[in-house]
């Protein structure tokens, strides 16, 4: 139907359109910009050792070269008011963008060789002239630089009018070269587990990166792959999912549940530690991402104080069961077989049940921006209770709690350092996370905290408690994050004040929303890109490198899903309603449209 | 015998009377309609029986239970349901959840029936949607199908206003409030409407107090007409009576100029 709409909808002349100068300018321009904020925030440097593909091409650099490629395609694809016909004018418009952003460059090459700004900006001193010159003297580098641009931005415009598949054939391999050289940590990891060391060692080289033949091996395989895809868009995928019949769909749901429950259980026996490690974050987070994404995204309390409930955990595991604390009855450990662990459990439950009505009652009356403000301040004053030195003797201050023993199912000690285990205790947890959750969305709880959220006067009228409701969604909140903070004190043994700042919070709420509110798998999905790639506050993501630039990509990372694609990764069906209610009421009207024709014919 | 009694029910909003001293009642299975010009009060009183604002002065007796002061979601509880003059429908969520929802209160599995799916759970969740369905069968063709999986900011303004009629009913209140349920419908819709708030009553016997600016609507369906200017009420009666009052022509015509700006 809609393809029928876009022929009526095109003009009926096919003169290419004249290049958009204006777009042009602004696109190489904004590129150029790009490209020197990016060196000058120390990234170019920091990840020059980082090899993609030795001996040539650095992370470091890659990060500056993508930039002439993308905003290429940007500046030559043409407004949706203006359809053109696809031709050399987007080739030119690449161009240009690719030169302008080059020039630009070479210009902030020139400024910083001739001025030592190191006194501003920590990074523009000779180390990065010399790395942006290659040693070879300024004009050189200047035209190398702006040459090179011109070029990749000539690809980027060949890119946009090239058949959609060539497009996927070099998506395809340029993703999996560059994907495949950034997880050479977890490749490796995995083919040491499988003992066929080999193959990690064929494919990288001795200093880290791939190897040119690999990269060529890798690159034909991948393209050979997006040769044999349809081509089609993961939204085009993602209708047809949606359009399925009901039956077939469940049918799918099974399979893949299956599947992930599969590889859940077997993945780390072939796994390395360090890749275990990393996936028992990723579930850490997860967890918390599921309790916040109730408060936040079922009943729409936009909590900023979370990390509270998740100290509150954290410290009434530790203070039960760490011999240095007060309150240390010998034989207390989190043993999920013994009668002391169940103690433990229930005590972590109560203590969150009453941290989240004790938040909770004061602040629930307010609405939106205020609810985040006071929430806000609950969650400092959590962490600064325990950093307090008139709680010291309990909690420790600063010194936090050390010493808290391991987990243990029975007989079996689930250590902290062994990551294997560690990853099956909080998969346990994250299934429990999951069900109740996914339970709770489609029923009758579920539907109040929806009708709460999209009209709270409305709401009242249909006989819903909202205090009480409210009350729930916060409480359950809560009770996930006391036992994400359980988990999180037998993990690493010992618990700091510090271990509880604002910024995690904050960090979880980036994962619901980047994942898409309201949606389980979402949250799933927020969290492997934030934790599982770039890494959580504290712990180490696949790409380690980006570890300090961490915040900024969570930023940007955060713009560009606001301005692209607010409703998230994975949204929630409601969520993606309500962000596009102009599309769908069209789509509606057009499926009235057409039954009212059914009805007529029958 | 009268449902809801309300004896010298005041209300100031700053220096505005909304409701000045208005005694009123109900009986079992009446429809009363309320009119009166833009900002006579009839909202506000609307507002103050369902718990949005506690009244200044005067008691609400509904079934002899005094509810001035009690909050909304009690009230519907107790069996007054209601729609809004600016359609406050769930907008994200489907025709059906729209109803289902409405269904909170006379529903009571927590959240253990719910993980545990127990059978409790799952007999109620189904009767929750049949329910739901059936009260949606009170609006013939207009609200079935094919609807019931439709968000609800897709439906034309007419069906808004129906599906608010659906809400409240799924409350399965004794007491029906609408306030001005045919604004923004075309006539032949307002004809139907017309004989669905009389089958509300006669079939479905609920009792219904109706806010309507439509004088034809007033005419076809109200047992009783009040009359509020400025908060007072300044006639009762039926229909005809009421219509040929000196001081409701004053009212409705001898300002105009007030009529129009509110
Ligand atoms: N929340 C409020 N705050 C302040 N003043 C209010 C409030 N609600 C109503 N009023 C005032 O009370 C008076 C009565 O308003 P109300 O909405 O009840 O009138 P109405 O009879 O429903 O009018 P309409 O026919 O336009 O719907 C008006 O003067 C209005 O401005
Ligand atoms: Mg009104």
């Amino acid at each position: 139907m809609t393809h029928t709409l876009e022929q009526i909808d095109a003009p009926a002349s096919s003169t290419p359109s004249p290049v958009d100068w204006s777009k042009v300018q602004k696109w190489g321009v904004l590129g150029g910009l790009t490209m020197s904020f990016i060196a000058a925030i120390g990234m170019v440097t920091a990840l020059d050792q980082r090899l993609i593909i030795s001996p040539w091409l650095s992370l470091g650099f890659l990060t500056l070269l993508w930039i002439p490629v993308v905003f290429g395609i940007i500046a030559a694809t043409e407004d949706a008011e203006t359809p053109g016909v696809a031709g050399d004018r987007d080739v030119i418009s690449g161009l240009v963008t690719g030169l302008l952003s080059g020039l630009f460059f070479a210009f902030f090459i020139v400024i910083i060789d001739a001025f030592d700004l190191t006194d501003i900006f920590r990074n523009l001193g000779p180390k990065l002239v010399e790395l942006l010159t290659f040693g070879r003297g300024v004009g050189v580098a200047a035209a190398l630089w702006i040459i090179s641009c011109g070029l990749l931005g000539l690809l980027g415009g060949t890119l946009k009018i090239a058949p959609r598949m060539a497009r996927s054939m070099i998506g395809a391999a340029a993703m999996s070269v560059v994907g495949v050289a950034l997880l050479e940590i977890i490749v490796t990891d995995i083919t040491q587990g499988l003992r066929i060391e080999f193959v990690a060692d064929w494919i990288y080289a001795l200093n880290g990166g791939l190897t040119p033949a690999s990269a060529l091996v890798i690159a034909a395989g991948s393209a050979l792959f997006g040769l044999r895809s349809d081509g089609s868009t993961l939204a085009e995928r993602r209708l047809e999912r949606m359009n399925l019949d009901p039956e077939v769909r469940f049918r799918k749901n099974v399979v893949a549940a299956v599947l992930t429950i599969l590889a859940v259980i077997f993945l780390p026996m072939i796994l390395g530690g360090l890749t275990n490690d990393l996936l028992a974050n990723v579930g850490l987070f997860i967890l918390m991402g599921l309790g916040l994404n109730i408060v936040v995204g079922s009943a729409g309390l936009l909590d900023l104080g979370y990390v509270a409930f998740f100290a509150v955990g954290a410290y009434t595991t530790a203070v039960l069961t760490s011999p240095l604390s007060p309150f240390y009855t010998p034989g207390w450990t989190l043993n999920f077989l013994s009668l002391e662990g169940a103690a433990v459990i229930t005590i972590v439950l109560i203590m969150a049940v009453i941290a989240g009505v004790l938040v909770g009652t004061p602040v629930i009356r307010l609405r939106g921006d205020y609810l985040a403000i006071v929430t806000l301040g609950f969650g400092e004053i959590v962490r600064i209770l325990f950093l307090s030195d008139w709680l010291a003797p309990y909690f420790g201050g600063a010194q936090g709690i050390t010493n808290v023993p391991s987990a243990g199912l029975g007989p079996v000690e689930i250590r902290g350092t062994s990551s294997q285990a560690m990853f099956y205790l909080i998969a346990a947890f994250v299934g429990a996370a999951i069900y109740v959750a996914w339970r709770l969305q489609a029923s009758r709880t579920g539907r109040a905290w929806t009708a709460l959220r999209e009209d709270e006067d409305a709401a009242e009228a249909m006989g819903i408690n909202t205090t009480a409701a409210k009350l729930t969604a916060f409480v359950i909140g809560a009770i996930f994050a006391g036992f994400a903070g359980m988990i999180f004190a037998v993990k690493v043994g010992s618990i700091f004040p510090s271990s509880f700042k604002l910024l995690l919070s904050i960090i979880i709420l980036v994962i619901v929303i980047v994942g898409g509110m309201g949606s389980i798998p979402g949250v799933i999905i927020g969290a492997v890109v934030l934790i599982g790639i770039l890494g959580g506050p504290t712990q180490q993501g696949l790409l380690q490198e980006f570890g300090q630039f961490k915040l900024l990509i969570y930023g940007a990372l955060l713009v560009v899903m606001m301005l692209k694609r607010p409703e998230g990764l994975w949204p929630n069906v409601r969520r993606q309603r309500e962000l596009h209610q102009d599309e769908m009421s069209q789509d509606a009207w057009l499926m009235e449209e057409s039954s009212q024709d059914k009805d007529g014919d029958s | 015998m009268p449902v809801l009694e309300i004896t010298n029910l005041r209300k100031n909003f700053g220096g505005v009377k909304a409701l000045d001293g208005l005694d009123f009642h109900v009986d079992k299975g009446e429809i009363v309609s309320v009119i009166g010009p833009n900002g006579a009060g009839k909202t506000s009183f609307f507002n103050i029986i369902t718990g949005y604002f506690s009244p200044d002065e005067g008691d609400i007796l509904f079934n002899d239970v005094n509810i001035a002061g009690h909050q909304p979601h009690e009230i519907t509880e107790l069996g007054i349901a209601r729609t809004f003059q600016n359609v406050r429908l769930f907008p994200n969520m489907t025709v059906l959840e729209n109803v289902m929802v409405a269904q909170h209160c006379r529903t009571t599995t927590g959240i253990f029936g719910t993980l545990l799916n127990t059978p409790a759970f799952r007999r109620e969740e189904r009767e929750i949607e049949e329910r739901a369905k059936e009260v949606l069968a009170f609006f013939g063709k207009r609200l079935k199908g094919y609807r019931w999986d439709q968000p609800a900011f897709v439906l034309s303004y007419a069906n808004k206003r129906r599906l608010e009629i659906a809400r409240a009913m799924a409350t399965m209140p004794e007491l029906i409030l609408l306030d001005e349920p045919t604004a923004g419908m075309n006539p032949m819709e307002t004809a139907e409407l017309t004989d669905l708030i009389r089958q509300l009553r006669d079939d479905r016997g609920y009792t219904v107090i109706l806010i309507e600016h439509e004088m034809r609507v007033v005419r076809d369906v109200s047992d009783r007409v009040v009359v509020l200017d400025h908060g007072v009420k300044i006639a009762e009666g039926d229909y005809k009576t009421v219509s040929h009052d000196p001081n409701v022509i004053e009212a409705y015509l001898g300002r105009p100029s007030e009529a129009h700006n509110a």
